[in-house]
């Protein structure tokens, strides 16, 4: 068991990252803490799929010196998804920061459950 | 005629391009533009249904020049056609009935962003349904979690930005599970093409070689997207979501936001893991009871509730724990009435959503029912229309809520197991007298005369100064006279509630019809 986690080391070290960030997005309740644990968990992801798609030994897939064989060159496919993992994240942390800028204006904290007492006090259930 | 066949990328892309119009357009002219711009996709996504159900068979759109299993693919059926039909017609509806509460909830300046947000979201409903590769539906499922994230911050209170954050949280947590699920399949399979990977997910279930990496994959989606969705129990999110955006995105994202996502989910599910797999690894068995459990949790924290809005929220959790009991049972019959509850689902919530904020208008901008007492008789259309929706939740006949009942009971008959069939008798029968008991309260409440109700309309009407005039009256006709609503506004919000009145009386009369349609649009689905 310990050996196989040794020789995957990177995916176990993925997939604890994944794990890190999950438990800090959903319980933590400071919200620039909770985006913070949003990045590691897509960090882990991220890793997780580099580390799948690289094979050492081999290169990038760009034709350089006439090689041709397939052999030569890694899957450019994983790659690719975690550049557009990163710009989906990416984007998806500007938007949430955004909100949270609008909250720590409107209420001077960042803990989610001294906003949600807060807003509760400012507007009623109508 | 082959000509079609480009609609479904056309949509996408055409919508994709009117949300930046949108952003150079003035708040009014967004708007025109879009509903005529909806309009314009109605019209050619009914061709494509027109199309397939001509044809017999689903059309698969290469892009580029890149072949299966390296290119990335659009697939379209008769299924895939009639939902996004059925989507493009609740937009298209709740965007007219709920301009005039727009311009009361969101600033005149920043109107044209909503609809440029509305035209994006568009296309991410058109691309999760048409696509049939499994990173292109995450990638627009995410730009569906941001653009409905803006759908409920747009109305700019302290309510809605705190109801925006937790939703963006939960639906972060559900994409990452997403994401893992798909970066392992990828990982097993070796493709993103959803037949090539059904292909080797076959070849990995006969050797047995693989099926924990496989369930993983299956878990984490199914708990991702059930998360985004609303199965119990991650539904609590849904009454501060639904509740504080402005109608038409209230109505908008209980109606469609979520049952996007459970399509999506039935399309991994029949078209990339395939039923037999799935039975394999007992996913049936749970959804049924999570389905089961959401249908009866939700109505009890309905019934429980103060304010029409949170009440008609958790109703949609019970309504979405029907469609997951539907998958849970499995095969065509599972699968035809939990996709029919879809379609009936999303007509009628949208409907709900639609006549709530009215009723409250009239009841001093109320949602709480002790203000909405005898509402229906100040605002008499807006009643009717509430009675029509709750009557189709309640399952009456002749409405689209009976159909899909009788559907489930049906799939449980067929399903071939009697511990099935007696649970979903029971859970239809129990579900069913919730539905009335919180259903029928309201439209009492609605409807009888009494001191308590608010008698005073606050009659929001935005004004050339951009103030809120309030006038006071008893009735609709009152109100007539004083000119709080004109014949347009009466007509842009009462036109598309009828319209979606007519859908749902389409589904409950017909329902055959639809169930034909289902039928032979799952058979080209897989």
């Amino acid at each position: 068991m310990l050996s196989t986690l040794l020789i995957n080391y990177e995916e176990a070290v993925a997939i604890i990252l994944f794990g890190i960030g999950f438990t800090m997005l959903l319980f933590h309740r400071n919200l620039v803490k909770k985006l913070i644990g949003m990045n590691i968990m897509d960090t882990g992801v991220f890793l997780f799929l580099a580390s799948m798609g690289y094979i050492s030994g081999r290169k990038a897939p760009i034709i350089v010196d006439g090689v041709m064989d397939v052999d030569a060159y890694i899957n450019p496919v994983p790659a690719g998804l975690v550049l557009t993992g990163i710009v989906v994240s990416v984007s998806v942390t500007a938007v949430t920061l955004s909100l949270t800028i609008r909250l720590y204006k409107r209420y001077h904290t960042l803990n989610l459950d001294d906003i949600y007492m807060l807003s509760r006090h400012e507007t009623e259930d109508r | 005629m082959d000509f079609i066949r480009n609609f479904p990328l056309f949509s996408i892309v055409l919508s994709l391009f009117s949300g930046v119009l949108c952003t150079m357009l003035k708040g009014r002219h967004a708007k025109n533009y879009t509903a005529v711009f909806e309009g314009v996709l109605i019209a050619m996504n009914a061709a494509v249904l027109y199309y397939t159900m001509k044809t017999g068979t689903s059309f698969t759109y290469v892009m580029g020049e890149f072949p299966a299993p390296w290119g990335n693919e659009i697939r379209a059926g008769i299924l895939e056609a009639l939902i996004v039909l059925t989507f493009l017609i609740v937009v298209l509806c709740s965007v007219l009935a709920g301009w005039r509460f727009l311009q009361i909830d969101v600033d005149e300046s920043k109107v044209n962003y909503y609809f440029s947000i509305i035209n994006l979201l568009t296309a991410a409903l058109l691309a999760m349904s048409y696509t049939n590769d499994i990173f292109t539906g995450y990638v627009f499922l995410e730009i569906l979690t941001l653009t409905s994230c803006g759908l409920i911050v747009v109305r700019e209170i302290g309510r809605t930005t705190l109801a925006a954050i937790r939703y963006m949280i939960l639906n972060l947590v559900g994409s990452g599970l997403f994401l893992l699920g798909v970066v392992l399949l990828y990982d097993i399979t070796g493709h993103l093409l959803m037949i090539p990977m059904h292909e080797k997910i076959q070849l990995i279930a006969e050797s047995g070689i693989g099926m924990q990496p496989l369930t993983l994959a299956v878990g984490v989606i199914t708990i991702g997207l059930g998360i985004k969705s609303g199965l119990f129990p991650f539904y609590l999110w849904m009454p501060d979501t639904y509740g504080w955006s402005t109608p038409s995105s209230g109505s908008i994202l209980s109606a469609i936001i979520s049952k996007c996502y459970i399509f999506l989910l039935i399309k991994i599910y029949l078209r990339v893991i395939g039923e037999d797999v799935l039975g394999m690894i007992h996913v049936p068995r749970i959804l049924f009871v999570l389905g089961i459990l959401g249908m009866s949790m939700g109505s009890v924290s309905a019934i429980r509730k103060k304010s029409i809005n949170r009440m008609i929220a958790f109703s949609s959790a019970a309504q979405i724990g029907y469609i997951y009991m539907g998958i849970g049972l499995g095969g065509p019959y599972g699968y035809t009435a939990a996709i029919f509850q879809i379609i009936a689902h999303c007509v009628t919530k949208s409907l709900l959503f639609l006549t709530s904020p009215r009723l409250a208008e009239v009841s001093g901008d109320s949602l709480l029912f002790k203000n909405l007492q005898g509402s229906a008789f100040r605002a008499k259309r807006a009643g009717l229309f509430f009675i029509i929706g709750a009557f189709s939740m309640i399952g009456i006949p002749i409405f689209a809520g009976f159909s899909s009942k009788i559907l489930f009971g049906l799939a449980g008959a067929y399903c071939g197991q009697t511990g099935k069939f007696i649970l979903t008798m029971l859970a239809l029968a129990a579900s069913s007298v919730l539905n009335a008991i919180y259903f029928i309260r309201t439209v009492i409440r609605i409807y009888s005369r009494g001191e308590s109700g608010m008698k005073e309309s606050v009659a929001i009407v935005p004004t050339a100064e951009g103030r809120i005039k309030t006038v006071r009256h008893d009735t609709e006709d009152d109100e007539k006279k004083y000119g709080a609503w004109t014949r347009s506004q009466r007509l842009m919000y009462e036109l598309p509630c009828h319209v979606l009145i007519a859908y749902n009386l389409l589904l409950g009369l017909f329902a055959w019809a639809f169930v034909d349609l289902i039928e032979r649009g799952l058979l080209m689905f897989i």
